[in-house]
């Protein structure tokens, strides 16, 4: 474990807060797929709407009136393929995307009856059938003599690579990291992804060939963008946020306080999870996905007091309401307007952390009230968005960014003519997978037409 | 309450529920079982000649299911009484003595000579049966043998056998039709011809189900090979309606009585039955899919029905509808409905729009410009035709109203009180002048 992880030498912290059966089931999968029965009587209740909302509402363009008919007409290969060729992340998008506010809010079954078609669970129905099968529904057109590098092996580098390998070029990935998936691998809660999912659906997206991996290459290190430009005729950046950002205060280097990110790499990447230190109080600073995400495992590793302590108000909160909803079910605290102030130690461990309670303006500033509250911690994470990493990115080029953030147009081009980027690295983004898919699919498009111009 | 006694052709039950001759009332067993459950009647499984036929032991009966698995229609291939005819006799006789108030009606199924008939009818009527029913429907088996649907699709055969057991019966004669042919006017008119008291129908319909997706065999097989069965089941209640009151509105046959039979589930379907011209109806599918149980609400549901109708019988409903069908030459042109969309109802799936847009008329504006998805009928392209009503998922969102004055604006004609037809539209070229 890394320096910022937590050691045992607060008495608060410790592993083995609950049995290794306990945590295992903690971590089953947070909905069980649908049996074969429960698919078909979902699917029958699309509608099968004409200029479908839930396809509108989907970022990767998902067909879903089309692939539920499949399903409803036992043609599960076809639903897949429906699904698959937009997004080739369909299975892991249909474990992790916030269905509630995409897809499923948009159904008509809404009005109807208050109760969406399962779209989600559906379509991990129809993909898993290809997935665990290993049905391969995509095959290479004939070589086309050009060679792309993507870097950043997840979603949105994946996706890129695999529709650009579909087209006949040849791909190399180039990863930081040991292991492939970015994200997929290393950041979604684990209870939505159990079984070494994300490694599964690798397996099954590069089995297509044309893809070359190249892992330990990091920008600023072993690689960068000159040098990837001159070797090769194309580039797309899917390099994520490489850092995290900062709550900027005194000590916020003392013993205790944890990038949320981090903790839950590591917390992918073991294969004992009991064996996790884990805090007694937790306090998580953040509003988004990665606070309701280590809210909710520190909870299911056996912290005893989560608290997720927010800047802004629950109606700004990034996590989704269903997601807000999952937190307390799993009895996590969230408490609104609460701005971080200071970090109180007691012999170089975090002990508690103060906050202003803040009052929205009616401008939507936040003012503070000057009302302080204290929560108790023995662990503080931060989870408070990350950064982007630019060494190895900007030197001696016009690569344009702007809020920490490469600058792409609708294809996913950059400034540079043959730079294309896609994910959370790139502005406007929404950080959700779904989207990294599609900004990947849609660079790819673009890079195929670009290179194979008057060939 | 109203009274749901039946007293059809002077056979009284109860009820106007009765089991038809089908597998459910096979033997004593399961007809107590039905009447301990509430049925008013049955028409016990068809009678034949010794020696009794043989089933097959593989599958004798296959559904079309919805996803949910509920069963829409119903095939098989079972043949009539595989028991000797004594014994189905004598458990007649104790049935009938134990259940005095239950009709019970012998169906029976015998080949084309007259002495076959004198010998066996006078022994069943001698059970105590109030009626019987001649099987000439059944098309798949028995008709091979010039039997069953053998005999239904010919009038002659008909009025022939019709004869017969009317010369040998002193019960209620009852003959069950086939639907296996082109006008069931033919063959209703011929069991009036033979003197016939009623007719019942209908049969099952000639099908096969589908084929074995792996074998690429007709499906399902006895052991690799397979016959076509007879249909039944919910999927067939329209069929079975229309000849139903094909017969009730026919001149001649307009008095025969009817015992219905064709997909009857609940008892919205006996109601479509009994308003189109049949006197009681006749019940196997439901029956097989869901056991005996489903009359309760057959009873409580037709009961219920005649209260809110203030109709204080069964009797008063029979055939309410049957004024209301008529040939299409003599619908009224002049007539014109336009659909209309509640707006507040509709869920904005768009499947009106996209069924009249590909398969109709053009007639639902599909519109975003709002932001919201807005689905408008366009009068000037409606035709009135019903299918945004057909296929809209909500209840009463999407209703046919019918222009009462000004002009159509698809037409550009003004809309007339008077009724015209095509009898003496200027396109006929035979319009009456």
């Amino acid at each position: 474990m890394s320096d910022n992880n937590l050691t045992n030498k607060v008495m608060n912290i410790k592993s083995h807060r609950l049995s290794k059966k306990e945590i295992d089931d903690n971590f089953s999968d947070l909905h069980a797929p649908l049996s074969a029965i429960e698919a078909l009587i979902e699917a029958d209740r699309c509608y099968f709407c004409y200029d479908a909302p839930c396809t509108k509402a989907c970022p990767s363009d998902i067909d879903v009136p089309g692939f539920i008919q499949s399903i409803r007409s036992d043609n599960l290969t076809g639903a897949a393929e429906k699904i698959l060729s937009e997004n080739i992340f369909g299975g892991m998008c249909a474990r992790d995307c916030p269905t509630e506010e995409l897809c499923q809010l948009a159904c008509v079954r809404n009005d109807h009856e208050q109760k969406p078609v399962e779209i989600g669970l559906l379509q991990r129905y129809a993909t898993d059938s290809v997935l665990n099968n290993g049905v391969q529904l995509f095959s290479r057109q004939e070589n086309t003599g050009k060679s792309i590098a993507v870097v950043g092996a997840g979603p949105a580098g994946i996706s890129c690579a695999h529709r650009l390998a579909v087209l006949g070029h040849k791909i190399t990935v180039y990863d930081a990291k040991d292991k492939l998936g970015g994200l997929n691998e290393y950041g979604i809660a684990a209870y939505k992804t159990p079984n070494d999912f994300a490694q599964q659906e690798l397996d099954y997206i590069l089995d297509i060939g044309g893809i070359t991996i190249e892992t330990g290459m990091q920008l600023g290190k072993q690689i960068n963008l000159e040098s990837l430009q001159e070797k090769y005729d194309a580039v797309f950046l899917g390099c994520g946020l490489g850092s995290v950002n900062k709550l900027n205060l005194d000590n916020e280097d003392i013993s205790g306080v944890i990038d949320a990110v981090e903790y839950i790499a590591n917390l992918r990447q073991t294969n004992n999870k009991d064996e996790l230190m884990v805090g007694k109080n937790i306090v998580v600073i953040g509003g988004g996905m990665t606070a309701i995400d280590i809210a909710v495992q520190s909870k299911l590793l056996g912290a005893e007091q989560v608290t997720i302590a927010y800047r802004r108000s629950k109606k700004i909160m990034a996590a989704s309401e269903y997601e807000q909803a999952l937190a307390k079910k799993h009895d996590v605290q969230i408490q609104y307007n609460m701005s971080p102030k200071r970090l109180i130690a007691d012999d170089s461990h975090v002990t508690a952390m103060e906050f202003d309670v803040m009052k929205p303006q009616k401008n939507g500033s936040l003012k503070a009230s000057g009302e302080n509250i204290t929560l108790k911690a023995d662990v503080v994470f931060k989870a408070i968005g990350q950064k982007l990493v630019t060494e190895g990115l900007t030197e001696n080029n016009s690569l344009e960014i702007e809020k920490g953030r490469i600058v792409v147009d609708e294809h996913r081009k950059t400034s540079l003519s043959k730079v294309w980027a896609g994910g959370d690295c790139v502005l406007d983004g929404d950080n959700l997978t779904v989207s990294a898919v599609q900004d990947g699919k849609l660079a790819a498009i673009s890079i195929n037409e670009t290179l194979t111009q008057g060939a | 309450m109203a009274d749901l006694t039946s007293n059809f052709l002077g056979i009284k039950s109860p009820n106007p529920f009765w089991l038809a001759s089908a597998p459910p009332t096979d033997k004593a067993y399961n007809v107590n079982r039905a009447f301990e459950a509430g049925w008013g009647g049955v028409s016990w499984k068809t009678l034949g000649e010794d020696p009794h036929i043989v089933n097959v032991n593989g599958p004798r009966y296959t559904t079309m299911m919805s996803n949910d698995r509920r069963v829409i229609g119903f095939n098989n291939i079972e043949l009539i009484t595989d028991r000797p005819f004594q014994v189905n006799l004598k458990e007649m006789r104790q049935v009938k003595r134990d259940w005095p108030d239950r009709a019970l009606v012998a169906s029976v199924m015998f080949p084309m000579n007259e002495a076959s008939w004198a010998k066996h009818i006078p022994i069943i009527e001698d059970t105590g049966i109030d009626g019987f029913e001649l099987n000439f429907g059944c098309p798949h088996g028995m008709s091979e043998r010039g039997m069953g649907a053998a005999v239904g699709q010919v009038p002659e055969y008909i009025k022939q056998a019709t004869e017969w057991c009317k010369k040998y019966a002193t019960v209620p004669v009852i003959v069950k039709l086939t639907p296996n042919i082109t006008d069931v006017i033919y063959p209703a008119e011929a069991v009036l011809e033979g003197g016939g008291d009623a007719v019942s129908l209908i049969n099952t319909i000639n099908s096969i189900m589908r084929v074995d997706y792996d074998s690429l065999t007709m499906f399902p097989t006895t052991g690799g090979m397979g016959t076509h069965g007879g249909y039944c089941g919910e999927a067939v209640k329209p069929i079975a309606l229309n000849m139903v009151a094909e017969i009730a509105r026919n001149e001649k046959t307009r008095n025969l009585p009817i015992s219905g039979i064709g997909g009857v589930s609940t008892w919205k379907d006996a109601v479509d039955f009994i308003a189109l011209g049949a006197s009681n109806v006749q019940v196997c599918t439901a029956a097989m899919v869901y056991g005996f149980k489903i009359v309760e609400d057959m009873k409580t549901g037709l009961s219920n029905f005649l209260d809110e109708k203030g109709m204080n019988s069964v009797d008063e409903l029979i055939g309410k509808a049957v004024p209301s069908v008529t040939d299409w030459k003599f619908l009224n042109l002049n007539h014109v409905d336009k659909a209309v969309i509640d707006q507040d109802k509709c869920i904005k799936c768009g499947r009106c729009h996209i069924v009249c847009e590909d398969t109709s008329h053009q007639a639902i504006e599909y519109s975003t410009d709002s932001g919201d998805r807005v689905f408008t009928v366009k009068d000037d392209e409606c035709v009135g035709c019903n299918l945004c009503v057909s296929v809209c998922p909500v209840i009463d969102c999407i209703s046919m109203v019918a222009m009462t004055s000004g002009t159509d604006p698809r037409t550009g004609k003004a809309i007339s009180p008077q009724a015209s037809d095509w009898t003496t539209h200027p396109n006929n070229p035979l319009k009456v002048s």
